[in-house]
Order: structure tokens, then sequence, then C-alpha cells
């Protein structure tokens, strides 16, 4: 897609490095003079913001471990000390527990884009399921994460979690154990998450990296879903690029950082300011916020098993989504009917989130119920059908035409009325 | 496996009993704190040192006979953001506390007065002592009690809005359950339990272990403010507050550099965004 590489360098060393090792190209074929499509619009911004907000949870992370004691004794007083005594910790903890938050809001605002405008169909599979998998990567980071403070709700929220592996036939009882590490959740099931903590995020750097290098392999996809034609079609990434995503990322870490720094308990649970405590359950166990509607889906089913089967499937499905959305069209600025079901799906999400995070009792249940075969139909059912029926509206013949086209239409706009 | 299960069933279900915090119980029944507006409330509130001080007094005076405040070290009390009592004050009151110190150099504990840099004295040597002295009931750390603990509890559809503007009603919390005991409804003292006060703003209520706490004038104000027993809940409500999150003013200035900082780069970088894409057509 980039073609070949128009690095120039007129630096004698970066010649020298060059020469040696194509680093300075490298940076300059991927950052400097990459060929993004000219429409895109800020939706697209988010793929840059979810890669700082993963540099900004390491940065933090490594500092915080720092001052961190994992150990079912002193954990709790451990990211309390962080909080009252290191230089800037209560900031530094903070920013890395609201990070998480953000970092998740981030990544959902960039999985619907993707779901919205096609992004994953050919040929950008392999981008897709290599997104689904960082996503994955970032729920088992995330919930380890939340262990770590040893408050009350972190280590139900553990115990829940673990054990809905016990509704494995046959071997659950073998496999809980092994994941504890141990016959409860204690220290040693403290230490291997923290462990994993430490682990996974070095990990989901390596599949960030192929995600990148897919995606200029494939080229950026762009609100129309036409493919790039002809160098009229796109711009060069710097500066471009370069400003409208930094520009978006200053705005959204004002909202960020507004919460970090005004309302940092907010996105937790207060119960988890009280140290764990095996003998006292919380009144309602509920995950951090971010995965309320995967939560919603494994309570729908009265089955345990088949409960955490359906809550995995609920994300696994994303890896088939390729394959189980039959249009040719990409975009669904072009799909009256998709688009309106994407919006249903929103909704049909939101709804779960909320199921979630309520007692599952009463009508929240068949709520959950409903939504939850509605959040499958979506993908198993309607999505393969529509892409059949649905008749598309014209597409354009190149980015650079739907860009004059809508330029065009403002025009008249722009003139006085009679 | 099956009987360490039960046994720890068992134990879950009567600690949860003894402590009288059983879920149902809890559930529903707690009355809302009453919602007052504090100085520390809001993107710009700050402690007042004053009532900081007077509700240091009221836990020194009052709480600290059975609660600990764990998380605390005396040089807090001296740390800018706090009362803000000099360091000679704080010198004099950790000199108050008994430390057991060493072992010294003969392998010998030692007792010494406390420093500034010691933990706050904990009134129990541990746990089950401070059961044991308290009827089977534990006095909670109040290090954290007005993060904890929520005193506002809204239907799910208004709740989550209701919270971002007023937070969780920790500091309120603590207030209403000081200045909350009430004479129970005639249903209820029916079967009240022995020795317990009834108090509908407690999180696992309505019965309370702990006795009414405060009563007029039970600490002197050096600043002449009349200890009603609302003041006095008011001021530890606050001190508790600070206590949760000793560096909250640090947190919420530097929070206002960070996002004018934030807002003016926005700023420059739509006008930079907004001069280099004006020569294409987008």
């Amino acid at each position: 897609m980039s073609g070949h590489s128009t690095y120039n360098p007129t630096n004698p060393v970066m010649k020298w490095v060059d020469d040696r090792l194509p680093l300075p190209r490298l940076m300059y074929d991927s950052f400097v003079s990459y060929p993004v499509p000219r429409n895109l619009n800020y939706w697209y911004t988010f793929g840059g913001i979810l890669m700082i907000m993963m540099v900004s949870q390491i940065i933090t992370g490594i500092v915080l471990v720092m001052h961190y004691t994992p150990h079912v004794d002193m954990a709790f007083d451990s990211v309390e000390h962080i909080r009252r005594n290191v230089n800037f910790g209560n900031v530094l903890q903070k920013w890395h527990a609201v990070g998480a938050s953000f970092f998740f809001i981030a990544v959902y605002i960039h999985i619907a884009r993707g779901m919205y405008y096609g992004s994953y169909k050919a040929p950008r599979e392999i981008l897709w399921m290599l997104g689904v998998a960082i996503f994955l990567i970032m729920m088992a980071t995330g919930f380890m994460g939340y262990v770590l403070p040893w408050g009350q709700m972190s280590f139900w929220g553990a115990k829940v979690i673990t054990n809905l592996f016990s509704a494995v036939p046959f071997f659950g009882e073998a496999i809980v154990t092994w994941l504890w590490g141990g016959f409860s959740v204690d220290n040693a099931t403290l230490q291997r998450f923290f462990s994993l903590h430490y682990l996974l995020p070095f990990v989901l750097v390596g599949v960030v990296i192929l995600h990148v290098w897919a995606l200029h392999v494939t080229g950026q996809g762009n609100p129309t879903g036409v493919e790039v034609k002809s160098g009229q079609d796109t711009l060069a990434f710097t500066p471009f690029a370069t400003v409208k995503d930094a520009f978006a990322l200053s705005v959204f870490f004002i909202v960020f950082t507004a919460f970090v720094f005004f309302a940092p308990d907010y996105l937790g649970h207060s119960i988890n300011y009280e140290e764990a405590n095996p003998l006292v359950t919380p009144e309602h166990i509920v995950p951090e916020w971010y995965y309320l509607p995967f939560y919603a889906i494994l309570r729908a089913v009265p089955d345990k098993l088949l409960g955490v089967v359906a809550m995995f499937g609920s994300i696994l499905v994303w890896f088939i989504l390729p394959w189980l959305d039959t249009s040719k069209v990409r975009s669904a600025t072009y799909r009256p009917i998709f688009k309106q079901l994407f919006w249903l799906l929103m909704i049909d999400f939101f709804i779960l989130g909320v199921v979630g995070a309520n007692p599952p009792e009463g009508w929240w249940i068949t709520v959950g119920q409903i939504a939850t075969v509605y959040y499958f139909a979506h993908f198993l059912i309607l999505l393969p059908l529509v892409g059949l029926l649905e008749t598309p509206k014209p597409l354009p013949s190149s980015i650079s035409d739907a860009v004059l086209a809508k330029n065009a239409d403002k025009q008249p706009a722009a003139q006085p009325a009679e | 496996m099956k009987t360490t299960k039960t046994l720890l069933a068992a134990i879950a279900l009567g600690t949860s009993l003894v402590l009288g915090g059983t879920a149902a119980v809890a559930a529903g029944k707690q009355k809302n704190a009453e919602d007052i507006s504090f100085s520390f409330e809001g993107v710009f509130g700050n402690f007042d040192r004053a009532q900081l001080q007077r509700g240091f007094l009221v836990y020194k005076e009052v709480c600290a006979a059975c609660h600990s405040l764990d998380q605390m070290s005396y040089r807090n009390l001296a740390q800018p953001g706090g009362p803000e009592l000099s360091v000679d004050q704080v010198k004099a009151i950790a000199a108050e506390s008994t430390v057991m110190d060493g072992p010294d150099s003969e392998g010998e504990m030692v007792e010494r007065p406390g420093l500034p840099a010691d933990k706050f004295a904990s009134p129990f040597p541990n746990r089950e002592a401070a059961m044991a002295a308290n009827g089977g009931a534990y006095p909670v750390d109040l290090s954290l009690i007005t993060k904890k603990r929520e005193g506002f509890h809204f239907p799910w559809y208004v709740s989550p809005f209701i919270k971002l503007v007023k937070g969780n009603g920790g500091p309120e919390y603590v207030r209403s359950v000081l200045m909350g005991y009430e004479e129970p409804p005639a249903e209820a003292a029916k079967d009240a339990p022995e020795g317990k006060s009834y108090n509908p703003y407690f999180s696992a209520g309505p019965w309370i272990s702990m006795a009414p706490p405060l009563s007029e004038d039970a600490v002197e104000y050096a600043d002449g403010t009349k200890a009603s027993v609302e003041q006095m809940s008011t001021d530890v409500a606050a001190f508790l507050t600070w206590a949760g999150e000793p560096k909250m003013e640090q947190r919420k200035s530097m929070g206002f550099q960070v996002v004018l900082y934030l807002v003016i780069l926005s700023l420059l970088l739509f006008l930079t965004k907004k001069r280099v894409w004006g020569r294409e057509p987008h």
C-alpha cells in the first residue's frame, strides 16, 4: 500500500544508520510519509489515543510497582502508602486506576467505529482479529489489575471470576485450584495475578505492533468504505493525521484528567476501600463497569457452564465477524438497514451494561435475557441476513469524489438565504 | 475439602450475624444521609483548617477510645492541606502515646513516648481484643471510612448522575450516623437486640453496637465554638474525610493546572489543525 519508500536521508548520521539498520526509514514510512485517506473523521483518532493510553498505563504501572507489595497482609496498605506518602503517588495511583477506565472507553469507541464502518472486511480480517485479541488481553490485564489493591471487591471479584472455571466438566475443580495456586483465593493467587498483570501489557505491546503492521499493509479504511484508488485520495500522515490525532488526544485527555483529579473514585467501587476479608461477602459483587455487559450475559443464562460459554462467546463471536457480515459494502453510511441495526446493538449493549450493574432479581433477569438473545441474534442471524437482503445506496467512485460531493453540498448552505 | 467449605461457610455466617451486618437487613433499610455542603466539596473545595482541628479534637477525645486510625501518622497533622498544627503541637500530641519499640542492644523491647513519625496509636493491640472489649462488635478503622461507606442510595436510573455531582456521600454518612440515633419505632423495638442502639443511617443497620458516642459539650473547642452534637459530628466527618485522603488539596490544585494546560493546548492544536487542513479538501 505504501509502496516504495520515499525516505531520502540528508543527515549523514541518519544515512549511516539507515544503510545498516533501516529503522529511520521504517519510522519515516510509518509516521511521516504514510498515506492516510483524506476523509478520516474523528472516530478514527482513537487508535492513536489507545496507543498513548497503553504507554501511559505501562509507565504509571512500572512506577507503582516500585512501591507496591504483592502480599495479602501488605497489598492494601501499600496502595494506601502510595496514595499518602509517595511523592506524587496520589496522582500516579489515580492516573493508573482511572486510566484503565479511559483505556476501555477508548477501546469501546474504537471497536464500535470498526463495526460501523465495516473495518473488519476483506482485506482487513487479520487486522480485526488481532484487535479482538488485544481486547481480550486488555480484559485479562484489567481484571488482574483490579485484584491487586486487595480491597473487598478485588477479592470477591477474583473469587467469582475464577470460580467460573469450576463449571468446566470433569476438570473444573482442578482448574480452579490450579488458577488459585491453592484451595482459596489467597497469597499465591495475588502474587500470580501480580506477575501476570506485569507480563500481559508487554504481550499486549507485541500484539499491538502486529495490529499496526497489519494496518500498514492494508492501509487504513475510511468512512466511505471505498478503497484508496489514487494519490488524490490520501494525505501524508505528517502533518495531517499527526495534528488531528494530537488535537483529539488533547481533548480526550481533558476529560480523562478531569476524572483523575476531580472524581477519581467515581468509576470504582467504594467497598474496595475496605481491605479484603474472606469471611465477609459484600452485598453486591459487581465487576468494573467495563465488564458489566459481559457479566450480564453470564448471569442471563441459568446454567453456569452455558453462562460461561455465552460470556466468552459474546466476544469470541467478533473473531468470525468478517464472515458473518455478508454484505459487500463496508460502510454503514451506505447501508440503511445495517445502520439502524448497529445503533440497536449499541442500545442493547448499553442495556446489558445496566443489567450487569444491578442485582439479578425480578425483571432485571428478563431484561438481561432478552438483551442477551438480541446480542447473539444480531451477529448470528441479522448480520448474515441483512447483507443478503439489503439494497445499499450507490457508492461514490472514489474517496476524493465523496469529499468533493460533500463540500459541494456545503457550499449552497453557506449562501445567505433570501 | 467439603468440611473446610462447610466450616468456612459457618464462620462466614456466624461473623456476619455477630457484626449485625447481614445483607438482608442492610438492603434497602439504610436511610439516606442528610446532604449538607462541606467546604471540601466541588472542584475548588478545600478543607477548613479550623474545622479539621476541631474534628481532630473530637476524634482524639471521643472516637480514639475505640477506633483506630491505622493509615495516619502524627506528622500528617502538620503537613500542608490538613489541620496544619504546628510541629511543636504535633510533637506534644505524639508524646502522649506510648510506643513499643525495640529490641534494643540488650534484646529487650522498650516503651517510649511517641514521635511525629509514628503511626497513630491503636486503642487495642489487635482485632480480637477490640471485639472482646466491645461486645463482639469490631470498631472499624476510621482511616478510609468516608471513602468506603456510602451515604446516598438512589434508584439506579438517577444514581450515576447524582453521584457524579455529590460523590458517594461518605462524609455525610459519618455525620448522619453520629447524630442519627433515634428511639426505635414500636414495631422494631419489640425485638431490639440487647446492648444495641437504633440508628437508621447505619450501613449495616438499623441496629448498631456503638452507643451514641457524642453528647452536648463532650469536648471543649479551643476556638470557642459551641460543641453541639451536630457541630461535633460535622467536624469529625470533615476530619475523617481529610484522613481518608490527606493530599486532596494538592490533587485538586494540580488538577486545575493540568486541565487548564490541556484546554490551552487543545485550543492551539485546534488552530494548528485548521491551518494545516485548510489547504486540503477533506
